[in-house]
């Protein structure tokens, strides 16, 4: 087991390198630079102004000695400084803009599984039957319906018209003078709503997922063993073939983690969420390369490991795949 | 569990649905005879982007200049009818020969800390603007000034090469604290996220992607403003935004025109909201690229605009709520020339300058063509304003009407500046320019701008308009100044360079309960330190 863990994490080394390498390579290659944004269609910016700005971020070094240079520094865990208006520490940007956006993130994958799982287990445990065939029609309504939409109509007909939910922001105004337990119970309410919508596209993938799981493992013949010992129909199904079933959702939820930091543009711009998705998007459209950089090797960083942790768990509920 | 859970979700989102249920009506305001400013109260209003740095000389946002507007001052600024009066400076005096402007200072204003406001600052924020090393996207007005001196403390005096008519305008910059910023390189000054000015609200707190809150300045020169504190939320999505003002949560915003005529005509929203519209200091144009051939036919460009109906885009596209533009003035401003050649829509005539030009459908195909070649051209505009793509398919319309085929191509911004406007890679372009009270177009016009990123992308070039460009940024006195911008603004409507297209409303909406507000040539904010909530109508406590 430690051979096959040291050999991936090796591994993960010269895959980051590449990752960070087409990454930059990529975002030099999409046209416009941090300084257009100060200096386009501005009577008053000079070309002398253009110039020392793009000497100020190192722009005008041939691309390979601006990687090198922030290969450096990120060897020294140094993100660098954004290039945007303000010239922040990358890392404090990150810092102020991960928690909420890893919050929601969790909490809608927690909301998936307490879903997914029962429904994708009675549906397949009653195929085709009337709930069968209802939470298909529900199941896929939230895959194919824009969350953006759902998001506009839970904020209109929740928070305009019935005054249940707040409609943006993640706490109200005043919120400084709240007790501790008032704070906590502000924040989740203000929480229901982008977690409810950032979780009801995902339900219908991993339902869907864990049904044919399901339906898959009882088809084994360990399973009509099980039955024939005349175990009852519970026993059967939530002790032998709800763990075997459960298996490849490990995969999917490994891969669940650089969504952890991705955050969701949409619905962190609708609900006025100050999270990654919107740092991320904003930090691209203004040309801000070492914001874009920053938050690329942290999620690459995260997949690599979220494929890691999902290796290992396969590893340690099979021991075939160690032995291999 | 389960089983339950989803019907009964089903079943709150079809009541929620079906209900209809009003929104919570909010204070509803007495008549505006019984209110008496009162002190207290606080403003929200929303900004699509998070401000990027509260230092004006770095800033080039539209929300951080917003809050940088009500921290720090400038020695000048435009008047309720867009006339220039003293800010930081009580009077001024200019020479004889135009050429110094001497600034006599107010006495007795203080920084936000405390320390006193002198002609020190002033020329601290002068050197700090023309250092070579400050990264300032402002810096050409300074550096038309060839003396600055400060003799006193409270007098600074600027000298000028040859006389420069938008110099005194160019003193509504932002004078900074010299006693918090000398010494410190400027990209790292903590008043980029803490700014301390003179102006009549102090900094409270930046909440980083969600709001910054500033609070009245008790000290403040022009008398304490009425209302106790501003909180600008940051609300990225605009239709979040109506509907945080929908539920009482917002206080002001800039409505949309679909917004304005068609969602905030209700009597509910009428009683909670002030509805305004006036003129926005900016215009849309069709510009074409003058170093194309097909172009180089004042004919041509003239039958285009002929071609086509501004009023149609003005009710399709603003839904009535803007006018046609002939030139780069707004309508309503001192400066603009309502005598000028116009262009209304006659596709006939549009045909018969085609014509003239030597353009005729040869083979029968519905396109003129000439030599062979089809009369046909790209329009590009800029992705993300929907208003200028809608503009470009009217267009597309009626141009084919007189036989003239056209493409529209939409392209991301960073990709548009680059790789066409500025690389002269294109045939016409959708795009607007936003102005101010200021009527030098030297930069958009003059033929010495037509380099690699500079404004007069088109190429335009017409040595009458250079000598009056030249002479009208010489000239002080606004008479003499008039009649040279309207000779300017005939000689661009004879040319068509541009096909000027509309000036747009803004349309701002505002909480009834707020009152104080005097719609005026400079728009509503203007006074916005006199606006008050009477005491009874007060929302927030704290």
């Amino acid at each position: 087991m430690l051979r096959f863990l040291a050999k991936r994490l090796l591994m993960m080394i010269p895959l980051l390198i590449g990752i960070t390498l087409i990454s930059f390579v990529v975002i030099h290659l999409a046209p416009g630079e941090p300084t257009d944004m100060q200096t386009d269609l501005n009577p008053d910016a000079s070309a002398e102004l253009q110039e020392r700005l793009r000497a100020q971020y190192g722009l005008d070094q041939p691309l390979y000695v601006q990687y090198g240079q922030w290969l450096g520094r990120l060897s020294r865990l140094d993100f660098g400084e954004s290039f945007s208006l303000d010239h922040r520490p990358v890392m404090e940007k990150i810092r102020e803009r991960l928690p909420i956006t890893i919050i929601i993130n969790l909490l809608s994958i927690i909301l998936i599984l307490a879903v997914a799982i029962p429904i994708g287990i009675l549906s397949a445990t009653r195929r085709n039957s009337l709930f069968d065939r209802a939470t298909t029609v529900f199941v896929f309504i939230g895959f194919a319906m824009p969350s953006f939409w759902l998001a506009l109509l839970l904020m209109d007909y929740g928070g305009v018209r019935l005054g249940l939910f707040p409609i943006a922001g993640i706490r109200s105004l005043g919120h400084e003078y709240l007790s501790f337990s008032a704070r906590i119970w502000d924040l989740v309410h203000h929480l229901i709503l982008p977690v409810f919508v950032s979780a009801f596209g995902g339900l219908a993938g991993f339902s869907r997922y864990m049904r044919s799981n399901m339906l898959e493992v009882v088809r084994q013949d360990y399973i009509l063993t099980a039955r024939a010992k005349g175990l009852s129909e519970r026993v059967v199904i939530y002790r032998h073939a709800l763990r075997n079933a459960l298996l490849p959702v490990i995969t999917l939820l490994g891969l669940s983690v650089p969504g952890l930091i991705g955050g969701s543009v949409i619905f962190e711009t609708i609900f006025a969420i100050p999270g990654m998705g919107k740092l991320f998007y904003d930090g691209v459209m203004m040309r801000d390369y070492p914001l874009i950089m920053g938050v690329l090797v942290i999620g690459a960083i995260l997949t690599l490991v979220g494929n890691l942790l999902a290796d290992i768990s396969y590893a340690m509920a099979d021991p075939r795949i160690r032995r291999s | 569990m389960i089983r339950k859970s989803v019907p009964v979700l089903l079943a709150l989102l079809m009541m929620a649905m079906l209900s209809g249920c009003q929104p919570d009506e909010g204070i509803v305001p007495a008549s505006d005879a019984d209110a008496k400013p009162a002190y207290g109260d606080t403003f929200i209003e929303a900004s699509i982007g998070e401000p990027s740095n509260l230092l004006p000389i770095l800033a080039t946002d539209s929300a951080s200049s917003e809050i940088n507007g009500l921290v720090y001052n400038g020695l000048v600024r435009y008047d309720k009818n867009l006339k220039l009066e003293g800010e930081l400076a009580e009077s001024w005096d200019i020479s004889p020969d135009n050429l110094t402007i001497t600034f006599h200072l107010r006495k007795g204003v203080k920084w936000h800390d405390g320390a006193p406001f002198t002609s020190a600052d002033v020329m601290f924020t002068y050197r700090l603007y023309i250092d070579p090393d400050t990264p300032t996207a402002y810096a050409e007005s300074y550096k038309q000034v060839k003396h600055a001196e400060a003799p006193d403390d409270y007098t600074f005096r600027v000298t000028y090469d040859k006389p420069y008519a938008p110099a005194l305008g160019s003193w509504a910059m932002r004078i900074l604290p010299k006693h918090l910023l000398d010494g410190v390189p400027i990209t790292k000054s903590p008043l980029s996220r803490h700014p301390i000015g003179t102006g009549p609200f102090v900094f409270t707190e930046w909440q980083p992607g969600e709001k910054v809150v500033v609070e009245a300045n008790p000290d403040y020169f022009e008398g304490r403003p009425f209302l106790k504190r501003v909180v600008y939320r940051v609300i990225p999505d605009q239709t979040t935004q109506f509907l945080l003002l929908r539920n009482g949560d917002l206080d002001y915003m800039d409505l949309s025109p679909i917004q304005y005529q068609t969602q905030t005509d209700t009597l509910a929203f009428e009683r909670r909201f002030n509805k305004y519209r006036y003129l926005a200091f900016s215009y849309t144009y069709l510009g074409y690229n003058l170093e194309r051939p097909l172009f180089k036919d004042r004919r041509v460009r003239q039958a285009l605009s002929y071609a086509i109906n501004k009023q149609e885009i003005i009710e399709g596209v603003l839904l009535g709520l803007g006018q046609a533009a002939t030139g780069p003035y707004k309508p309503d401003t001192w400066v603009y020339n309502p005598n000028v050649k116009r262009y209304p829509y006659d596709p006939d005539k549009a045909r018969a300058l085609l014509a003239e030009a030597g353009w005729h459908d040869s083979d029968g195909d519905g396109i003129l063509d000439k030599d062979g070649q089809p009369l046909q051209f790209t329009i590009i505009t800029n992705q993300g304003n929907d208003l200028r793509i809608k503009t470009g398919e009217i267009m597309q319309q009626r141009f084919r009407e007189v036989g003239v085929s056209v493409k529209l191509r939409v392209i991301e911004w960073a990709a548009f500046l680059k790789d066409f406007i500025h690389a002269g890679n294109f045939d016409a372009c959708i795009l607007g320019w936003a102005g101010g009270p200021e009527p030098d177009q030297y930069n958009i016009w003059h033929s010495s701008k037509t380099g690699g990123r500079e404004l007069n992308f088109i190429h335009f070039r017409n040595a009458e308009v250079d000598r009056l460009l030249e002479e009208g940024r010489r000239t002080f006195d606004q008479e003499k100044r008039k009649k040279i911008y309207d000779r300017f603004q005939e000689i661009l409507a004879e040319e068509q360079p541009y096909t000027f297209l509309y000036v747009a409303e803004s349309l701002p909406v505002v909480a009834r309960r707020l009152r104080g507000i005097e719609p005026a040539p400079a728009g509503i904010t203007y006074n916005f330190i006199r606006w008050y909530v009477p005491e009874e109508e007060q929302k927030y406590a704290r």
